[in-house]
């Protein structure tokens, strides 16, 4: 049996896609990092120390209680009619300034959707009162 | 004079180098990119319709709470009393830096309240609820 001895005949490493896998690394880093970003309700707290005496006319409480329900100016409403409700009031007076307090065991949701209303209705002016138990 | 007509004309544009541009290309994006990533407490955020997109995570610093009032900054645990001091430092650092609070949404305000008292003593007052998007 003759065995033909095989010549190494100049390996080559072929680089024409190597352009096209690069690409995609590219891309792929591209698409996985620009997905994920954060996005929330921005809000500017007070500075510490910063009290203000503000005339009562121009204050709208709004206080939610444990179990997620709100009053708004001493009326209890429904926290989807709070945009509407405050739009209004906004439009009678636009220096009011709009106080949430929170019961201290009231859930963080009831608040966001509170924050939430607000935003929409363009109150730009909010407080943050300190929850109390 | 006689001119020679030039005929052959190389009209092809160089490719060897493709690779070596579109690797760099890769490495810049790759860098520039923020890895630090931390896994946080398991949590279910609230959902909002109002909202807005975090300028970069380069100034962010994130605040998790989950439901059982634990804290976590950088993945490690702190007291609400502990987090003035580290974001009062963060706050030095970078004085542009906005807080995003990644709370879970059955949390309890009291809890919320004591971290807004501690950011207003560390003076960093750009806050950002993360939130969900809300579908109608």
């Amino acid at each position: 049996m003759a065995m033909k001895k095989r010549r190494f005949k100049g390996g080559e490493i072929p680089t024409a896609s190597m352009a096209d896998i690069a690409f995609l690394l590219l891309i792929f880093f591209l698409v996985t990092t620009t997905i994920d970003t954060d996005k929330g309700l921005g809000i500017i707290l007070p500075p510490k120390g910063d009290t203000i005496e503000i005339k009562k006319k121009n204050i709208l409480n709004c206080l939610i209680n444990s179990s997620g329900n709100v009053l708004l100016g001493g009326e209890p409403v429904k926290i989807q009619d709070i945009n509407r409700v405050v739009k209004e009031k906004l439009r009678v007076n636009n220096k009011l300034i709009i106080s949430v307090k929170t019961h201290g065991k009231s859930r963080y949701r009831d608040y966001v959707k509170v924050i939430d209303q607000l935003k929409m209705a363009n109150a730009t002016r909010i407080s943050i009162a300190e929850s109390e138990l | 004079m006689k001119f020679t007509k030039k005929t052959k004309l190389s009209s092809e544009i160089p490719t060897a180098s493709m690779p070596d541009i579109i690797f760099m290309l890769l490495i810049f994006f790759m860098v520039t990119t923020v890895l630090r990533e931390y896994s946080g407490l398991p949590i279910e955020l609230p959902k909002a319709k109002r909202i807005e997109k975090l300028k970069s995570k380069r100034h962010t610093a994130q605040i998790w709470v989950s439901k059982e009032g634990l804290i976590s900054i950088e993945d490690k645990l702190f007291a609400v009393q502990d987090v003035k001091h580290i974001m009062y430092e963060r706050r030095s650092a970078d004085p542009q830096i906005t807080i995003s609070l990644k709370a879970d949404e059955s949390a309890r305000m009291e809890i919320i309240s004591g971290v807004h008292n501690e950011l207003r003593e560390a003076d960093a007052l750009k806050l950002n609820y993360s939130t969900k998007t809300e579908v109608n």
